[in-house]
This record gives C-alpha cells, sequence and structure tokens, in this order.
C-alpha cells in the first residue's frame, strides 16, 4: 500500500449520494486487518459496515458518529506509525481541498445502465471495472434488481469487471417474460453474453438467479469460468411460498414491509426507501404478469421446479455454494445438496440476502473461486 | 427513467393511455389550439401546455378544442363517458366549476347509483387550482373540499411529478368519475419519472417523511412545504412523518390513524379556506377515533377564511408557508 491510504464515504446503489456515520467500531491508533469492520454507515435505504480494504494502522477518524457526507468524502485515514502527523495533516487538509473537483469527475465519470438487446428482449444492466480476463456476472433473484448487488458489484469491481444486469420481468429490463421459466431466462442471459461479447464469465446468481446462472452453464459449459451460487434456488424442491406470494400481492406500504422483513436476518433492515422502491417497481405495467408468470412456471404448485444440483458434476469448473444461516425463504440445509467438489458456505448472522447482510465475506468467497 | 416535469409527466401519463386505449379522448379550451384558425395548428395544448403533442399523434378527433363553455363541455363529456369513451377533460381553472357542476355532482357522481351500479362513468376532469400564481381570487382557489364532500366523485391532488404520472394513468383506467388538481405552481418541478405506464392506487397514503414526534397530514404543494419542514427539524431532534394522502376521497383513514397512534401529536396543513376543509375533516377523524392517543392538541394550519388577495404582498401572507408549518410543528412538539 502507499503510505497514506484514505477512507471514504462508499457508493452503494446508483441512487446513493450521501450517508450517515452512525458508529465508528475501531478507535484511533488501533490496528487494522484487511476486511475488518471499520464504522457503519446509514443510507435513505439500508445501514451497513464499511470493511477495510487494507491492513495497517488507524492514523485519524476525520468524520465524527452523526456526520452526515457525500459519497467520495474522507472518513478516515490509515497510515504506517512512522507517518509523521504533519503529513497527515496535510494529507487531509489536500484531499479536502481537492474534494469538490474530485466529487464533480466521479459524478461525471460514475457507471450508468445501458439497455441492451439479448435476443429481442431488451436487459438493463450496469457495468463496473474494467480488468482484462472473464468478467464476474451477477444475476439478482426473483422480485430484485441489479441494485441488490450495490454492497458487491463496487467491491469486486475493484479488481474485476463487473456486470449486474436486470432479469426479464425486473429493473428497468422488458416486462415481457414469455413462459418465464428457466429455459427463457437462462437463455434471454446467454443471449446478452453474446451482444457483450463475453465468451465466459465467471457467473454469480442469488436465489432464482443461481438456478438461472446454473442452468445456463449446464447448457453451455463453456460459458462458465465459474459458479457462485448464493442462497441458490434449483438445489432442492423447498422455496417459502407465503413469502413468493406475498411478495406478488403486496401493494401497499405496509403488507410490503412485512413480506421483506424475511428476507433479513436483521429486519430492522427494511427501510421506508427499500419498500418504496419496491412499491414503484411493483406499480409499473406488466410486473403483476411477469411475476405470475414467473412464480407460475419456476414455483409450481409451491415447489422449485428445476432442481439442477445433482447435475452439478458435469461441470468441470470452479463452483461454491453460500447460504445466510437464517434464511427464511430457502432453507439452508439445501447448501448441502450439492456434489462434495462445491464448497458450501454458510454464515451465521445472514439470512435469504446474505449478500447484502455479510457483503464482504461473500465478496472474498466470490474473489478466492476465481482466484483458483 | 430520466427527469420530468410535472407537466410533462401528466402528458406522458395521457399519451401512453391514448395510445394504449382508442376510447381515451382529451378535451378542452385550446386543448390543442388553432382550431378554425389560420395559424399554427397545436398552438398551446391547453391554457399551460399540458396537452401539447398530442394532436399531432392522435389527431383533432381525439384532441378536441372547445368553446368557452364549461357547462357545455363539461356535460358533453359526462355524456361521453356515460356512452362508453373515456374523456379527460380539461376544466382550466377549478374556480370555474361554478358553472358546470350540476353535470359533475348531480350527473357523474350520482350515474353508478341511480341506474343500480349498472351505469360506469369513466370520466376524468383535469383542473388547476391552488394560490401563489399571482392570478387573483377566482384564479387562486383550491375547492377540493366541496369534490370531496360529493359521494360518487373521486378527487385526487398529486404532490409531485412522479405522483403525477401513476395517479392520472389510474384516474383514466378507473370507472369512476375522477376529479384530478393540479397546482398550478407545480407544473415546472422535476424529478425521476419511469418512462413505462404505471399506476399508483387511489386511497393509499404515501409516507413522504417518517418520524416518531409529530405527524403532519398535508396535501399537493403543502407536502412540499412539510418535507422541508421535517428535514429542518430532524436536524434539531424532532422527527416528523409526512403524510401524503394522494387522494382526498377515498381518504387511507388508517395510515392517518395510525401515523398518530405512533406520534401522538397531529399538524394538519391544509391550502384550502379554512371552514370545512380537509384539515377540520382529518382532525374530526382523530379526535373521534385517536383522541386518547393525542398528547397534544391538533394545530391546523391553512389560509385565513377569505378570498385569495390580489396584492402579491397579501397573498404571500395567505398561502401557508413552510415558517407557519414550522411553528405550529414546534407548538406541539412541545406540548
Amino acid at each position: 500500500m502507499t503510505k497514506i491510504h484514505p477512507v471514504v464515504m462508499p457508493k452503494w446503489g446508483l441512487a446513493m449520494a450521501e450517508g450517515t456515520v452512525v458508529e465508528w467500531h475501531i478507535v484511533e491508533g488501533s490496528e487494522v486487518g484487511a476486511g475488518d469492520d471499520l464504522l457503519d454507515i446509514e443510507t435513505t435505504k439500508i445501514t451497513n459496515v464499511v470493511e477495510s480494504s487494507h491492513a495497517g494502522l488507524l492514523r485519524r477518524q476525520v468524520a465524527a458518529e452523526g456526520a452526515t457526507l457525500p459519497v467520495g468524502a474522507l472518513l478516515a485515514v490509515m497510515a504506517e506509525a512512522e507517518v509523521p502527523d504533519a503529513e497527515i495533516d496535510a494529507f487531509i487538509a489536500d484531499f479536502n481541498a481537492n474534494f469538490e473537483v474530485a466529487a464533480a469527475e466521479a459524478e461525471a465519470t460514475a457507471p450508468e445502465p445501458q439497455i441492451i438487446d439479448a435476443g429481442g428482449v431488451a436487459i438493463n444492466l450496469l457495468r463496473m471495472g474494467k480488468a482484462d480476463g472473464p468478467p464476474i456476472v451477477l444475476i439478482h433473484g426473483f422480485g430484485g434488481d441489479l441494485n441488490n448487488w450495490m454492497f458487491n458489484q463496487p467491491m469486486l469491481a475493484e479488481r474485476h469487471s463487473v456486470y449486474a444486469l436486470d432479469l426479464p420481468g425486473h429493473g428497468r429490463s422488458s416486462k415481457d417474460v414469455g413462459a418465464g421459466d428457466l429455459t427463457m431466462l437462462s437463455t434471454t442471459l446467454l443471449a446478452a453474453l453474446d451482444t457483450l461479447g463475453i465468451e465466459a464469465a465467471h457467473l454469480a446468481g442469488h436465489s432464482l438467479g443461481g438456478a438461472i446462472s446454473m442452468q445456463a452453464a449446464l447448457d453451455n459449459p463453456a460459458r462458465a469460468a465459474s459458479l457462485t451460487l448464493v442462497a441458490s434456488a434449483g438445489l432442492g424442491p423447498d422455496i417459502d411460498m407465503d413469502y413468493i406470494e406475498g411478495f406478488v400481492r403486496a401493494g401497499r406500504r405496509k403488507e410490503m414491509k412485512q413480506v421483506l422483513q424475511a428476507l433479513f436476518a436483521d429486519p430492522g433492515l427494511v427501510s421506508r426507501d427499500m419498500v418504496e422502491e419496491l412499491l414503484k417497481y411493483k406499480r409499473l405495467d406488466g410486473v403483476d404478469r411477469a411475476l405470475t408468470a414467473i412464480s407460475g412456471a419456476v414455483f409450481a404448485g409451491g415447489r422449485q421446479t428445476g432442481v439442477l444440483g445433482h447435475r452439478l458434476h458435469e461441470l468441470g469448473i470452479p463452483m461454491q455454494v453460500i447460504w445466510g444461516a437464517e434464511d427464511q425463504i430457502i432453507p439452508a440445509a439445501h447448501a448441502r445438496e450439492v456434489p462434495a467438489t462445491v464448497k458450501a458456505h454458510v454464515l451465521q448472522g445472514a439470512g435469504h440476502m446474505v449478500h447484502m447482510e455479510k457483503a464482504g465475506e461473500v465478496n472474498a468467497l466470490i474473489e478466492d473461486l476465481i482466484a483458483r | 427513467m430520466s427527469n420530468k416535469s410535472f407537466r410533462q409527466a401528466i402528458n406522458e401519463a395521457l399519451a401512453q393511455e391514448m395510445r394504449r386505449d382508442p376510447a381515451v379522448i382529451v378535451m378542452g379550451e385550446d386543448n390543442a389550439g388553432g382550431l378554425g384558425a389560420p395559424g399554427e395548428d397545436d398552438a398551446w395544448g391547453g391554457v399551460l401546455g399540458v396537452t401539447k403533442g398530442l394532436m399531432p399523434e392522435f389527431g383533432r378527433e381525439r384532441v378536441l378544442d372547445t368553446p368557452i363553455s364549461e357547462s357545455a363541455f363539461i356535460g358533453a363529456a359526462v355524456g361521453a363517458a356515460a356512452t362508453g369513451l373515456r374523456p379527460v377533460a380539461e376544466l382550466m381553472f377549478v374556480d370555474f366549476m361554478g358553472v358546470c357542476f350540476d353535470q359533475i355532482f348531480n350527473q357523474a357522481g350520482k350515474f353508478k347509483y341511480m341506474f343500480g351500479g349498472k351505469a360506469v362513468t369513466p370520466l376524468v376532469v383535469r383542473t388547476m387550482f391552488g394560490a401563489g400564481f399571482r392570478a387573483a381570487s377566482q384564479h387562486s382557489q383550491c375547492l377540493y373540499p366541496i369534490f370531496t364532500h360529493i359521494p360518487g366523485l373521486k378527487v385526487v391532488i398529486p404532490s409531485s411529478p412522479y405522483e403525477a404520472k401513476g395517479l392520472m394513468i389510474q384516474a383514466i383506467r378507473d370507472d369512476d368519475p375522477v376529479i384530478f388538481l393540479e397546482h398550478k405552481v407545480m407544473y415546472d418541478d422535476e424529478e425521476e419519472v419511469p418512462d413505462e405506464p404505471y399506476t399508483i392506487p387511489f386511497g393509499e397514503a404515501n409516507l413522504t417523511r417518517e418520524g416518531g414526534d409529530v405527524t403532519i397530514v398535508a396535501f399537493g404543494r403543502m407536502v412540499q412545504f412539510s418535507n422541508q419542514v421535517a428535514d429542518k427539524l430532524e436536524k434539531e431532534g424532532i422527527s416528523c412523518t409526512v403524510v401524503d394522502p394522494r387522494t382526498t376521497s377515498p381518504l387511507d383513514t388508517d395510515t392517518i390513524l395510525e401515523c398518530v397512534a405512533d406520534t401522538g401529536r397531529l399538524v394538519v396543513v391544509d391550502e384550502a379556506n379554512p371552514r370545512c376543509n380537509m384539515a377540520t375533516d382529518i382532525s374530526a377523524l382523530v379526535a373521534q377515533e385517536a383522541f386518547g392517543a393525542l398528547k397534544a392538541p391538533i394545530k391546523m394550519v391553512t389560509p385565513p377564511h377569505t378570498p385569495v388577495p390580489f396584492s402579491p404582498q397579501l397573498e404571500d401572507l395567505y398561502i401557508p408557508t413552510p415558517e407557519k408549518i414550522e411553528a405550529a410543528v414546534r407548538a406541539v412538539a412541545g406540548a
């Protein structure tokens, strides 16, 4: 690392402009390991922890608890012990003096979502990072969108090209889902890779997105460089249909909030903004029909119809499953329904949205798998 | 998704519904403009340009310029709705309701009931309301409490561009007569509005802020003022819930009562004349249904009981302001 390393306000999701420092977990002057929790940041949408990307000494806490600061603002300074205080002071002064210009530049060059044609289906996607090698492609679950990866995509993009896409019927993609089954969804995923000129990708899918990734990899083994299945569908028959039906039905704020709380080990994470964003999505013409079609095809009769875990041995690529121990939607026991060559990680203190609640650990597992 | 103005949001809602359903028509004074005169077609799009661009796409058959005779064209719209079309009629200023009110409250609002539920009247009356436009007492009133008083009418007051588009599409698809009130100083407000069509259900309040100390219920432009106050006071440790009911009829009484049960304090902000308005209506509701939850007397922030003054200085004093809302919130929070 360089001698002095700034810790700045992260940007979680396209809409985030500022965040509030809730609590510091590290006192000034302590040694910090890479991946250690530094502080909690609250946005209008969610509260999450900022982890240290470097090991070193936390020399200065610049942002006080309770302070609301823009994305990119200086939160803390890490540096080796031999760096004199005067140099730290100068670094902070310099950073703050240049902040407005730097923030404007970051704003101007911030990644923007784009809509591509994937075999006749309009697919919205967001690209971050510009590394060589196979990119990572993130595929959300039923009712989600690319913003579900807000704690993963920016971090993974530090070392990789990372795409997150909106599935058909979701986000800003086309609401026409045809039969709404795994074949339609995985065919569209592969068509999106074709359009983007991606020969092989590290696929990471959450929930229904996991089943779609598996289906795509099994149909076209050459297209998958690795497979990360997060709280994945497709590994067993069980699914909490109360959640699925509740989500499809929920049109009111209160109903939606109750439904969403089942997704997290900590139901307090469900904020007004999160509820409002999902209601806005569900109000769009065609969404109700799309969700009903997908749910009817992939969860017919209250059971998962496409169980593919037993076929994973056909794939000779690095694979893993990641689960939250407190998952209420798809039981964590499904993590055992994979061949022994597939490493299973069950993380404590997380529910179905394990990639949000334990983002740092999930990111590290994805990095490790890719490095293999 | 892109930034759109309040005006664009309503225009897009009209255009998308006209594309979706050939029964949707728009009509009103100069809704296209230029009818029967030499010069520019589609010159106006209504007095503030909301319907501009519809006539070139949908033609004069579906975008009708009407005579300056509200009693005639609102009546025609009611009849068209009763016989199979889905008209969106523009009553330029709500202040002109007096000459066409029988058509609205005695005809459109009653058909469903008088014909045993067999008649539908899918009419939308778009109309401008509100003070602050230096337009004097005959072009500045709110008057939505009068429509709210009539069973059989639905009454919608959007508070932002996002709200306006979704509520307008809902209004057009609704089988009952809907009075859709557009605050005339909000047409250039902008925010992110989805490009796709979407609907916001009637009778479901929106919480634009959530807090534990004071509930503020507000309508239309007053929602924006209340949000400003809530944001300011949040920093001082007074946290407010702001309830935007979106529709005065149906009214989401459940949400209002739940919020008051949480906070125990209520401020109602209403730009309408203070007697028999939404503020008195909601205050009565809360006094009757949630008296035990109240920790302080209810405060109403309204204009005085007088016509809207023409003098700009007096008009500014007349309209409820963020400062007046803030004072009311502080008064109940301290009690």
